[in-house]
Order: C-alpha cells, then structure tokens, then sequence
C-alpha cells in the first residue's frame, strides 16, 4: 500500500493506493487518525484501492467513529470496485459518507 | 475429490499478498469467474487473517493450504497447528453495532457456500473448510501441485 495527502484550507484528502490488508492496516489507521488530528474536513479516496480486507476497513470505521465524536466531516471518495464490494458484504456503504468526487463534499 | 494444489506458509500478515496472487493467478488457468474469484480470494485471506491474529496471536507458525476440487465444488481446507480453538465462540457479530474489526466471519459466510471447522491435521491445530461452487470447464485438466510461499 501507498498513500498520498493533499492539504487544502478546510479539508484533507487522503488517498490509499494498491492492496490494504493485515500488513499495511496499521499504518493507515495511524495515517486516518493523524490527519484527522488536523481538525478539517477527512476524505479518503479509495479510487485506487485494488484489495481491502477486514482489517483496512476496521480502520476506516475506526476513523470515522473518531470524526464523529469529534464532529468533523469523514468521507470515503471514489471508492473502487473492489471495495465497494467489500463494504457492500459488511452493510458499512450506507454508514460512510460515499461521494464520487471531491467536489462532492 | 481432486487435489488441485497444496500451499504452505509462515502465518505472517507479509504472506497474505502473494497468497492473494497466487490463488489468482492458480484459479485464473481454471477458467474461474471473476466474481468466484475474488469471493474466494476474500475468503482464504481473511481466514488465514484469523490464523495470523488469533490462533497464532502473531506468533510463529505454519499455515497450510490445500485446494481440492469435488465435481463443480472448490474446497480450501486451510490448516493451522495452533492451540484446538472452541469453535462454538467463532460467529458473526451484529453488524448494526458499527465499531472497528470482528466483521471477518460474517464476510466468509457471506461469499462462500460453506464454512465449516473440523479437526485439524493428525487431530492438532485446527482446520477450516471453505467450499464454494465454481463452474468451469477446464477443472478436468487441473494438476496436483505442491508449493511453498
């Protein structure tokens, strides 16, 4: 897995790319959680995710339960076929705020 | 039933990825349906995932992993030698209750046709069987295999 973050005034993009699971799940959970520590709006495009397994998701959920108790806006972005269909199986695509671009948010 | 191909591997998370290819490129030759595919790619992983976490807690182990086909039916039978598990405490957990992680089961029971726990291999360790229907011509040319990762 690779990531990327783009800083704007108001919010942050995160972007994860290739293959999340077991290895590289820690490190996007720390990754989520410490741009959410900026206090702005958090998006993480999955548009090119191309595997995601329980434990990436475990810490997308993690990070939005975060942006929630701190009332700030958490947004999955572009999510990729490959883990849309995973969040479809885990019922979490009608939790997460899914937008196509990020001008949506 | 059919052996198809026996893997074996270090139960560490760096081992999943080239598990994840190697059951592609393997059931790809097969003729297999990219939707079967990636069900059973899903499958496999987070089952070892479990192994790697819970059975082994991170530890050092083995995983072995044996794919047989049985008429249209493809069945991974993937082995730990860790402590016997109490089967009865592995289930799905209520979805509603959004919170991080425990949603590997439910994800295993949703794409395969069946999972069961059996005794594992010279009665140690554990064994989880996955069987997933899989239609494809080409399963009478498959080849018993042996590898390591």
């Amino acid at each position: 897995m690779k990531y990327a973050v783009k800083e704007y005034d108001e919010s942050v993009v995160l972007s994860l790319n290739g293959e999340v699971d077991l290895s590289c799940s820690p490190q996007a959970r720390e990754q989520i959680l410490k741009e959410l520590k900026k206090g702005k709006k958090l998006l993480i495009d999955l548009s090119d995710v191309e595997y995601i397994d329980s434990s990436g998701v475990a810490s997308l959920v993690e990070g939005f339960q975060v942006a929630r108790i701190q009332d700030q806006k958490f947004a999955l972005v572009g999510v990729s076929k490959a883990a849309m269909q995973v969040l479809q199986l885990a019922r979490l695509d009608k939790v997460f705020t899914i937008i196509d671009s990020i001008d949506d948010f | 039933m059919h052996p198809i191909e026996r893997v074996h591997l270090l139960a560490h998370a760096d081992n999943l990825k080239p598990l994840r290819h190697l059951v592609k490129k393997l059931f790809n030759e097969q003729g297999c349906n990219e939707k079967d595919l990636n069900s059973v790619i899903m499958a496999i992983n987070e089952a070892c995932m479990n192994v790697i976490q819970h059975a082994y807690n991170t530890e050092d182990g083995e995983i072995i992993v044996d794919f047989l086909i049985n008429k249209d039916d493809l069945i991974v039978r993937i082995y730990d030698f860790s402590e016997t598990v109490d089967t009865n405490v592995i289930k799905s957990r209520d979805l509603d209750d959004v919170r991080p992680g425990g949603i590997g089961v439910h994800l295993m029971n949703e794409v395969m046709d069946k999972v069961e726990y059996k005794t594992g291999m010279d009665g140690m360790g554990n064994l989880l069987e996955l069987t997933k229907k899989i239609i494809s011509d080409n399963n009478k040319n498959l080849k018993n295999e042996e590898k390591k990762l």
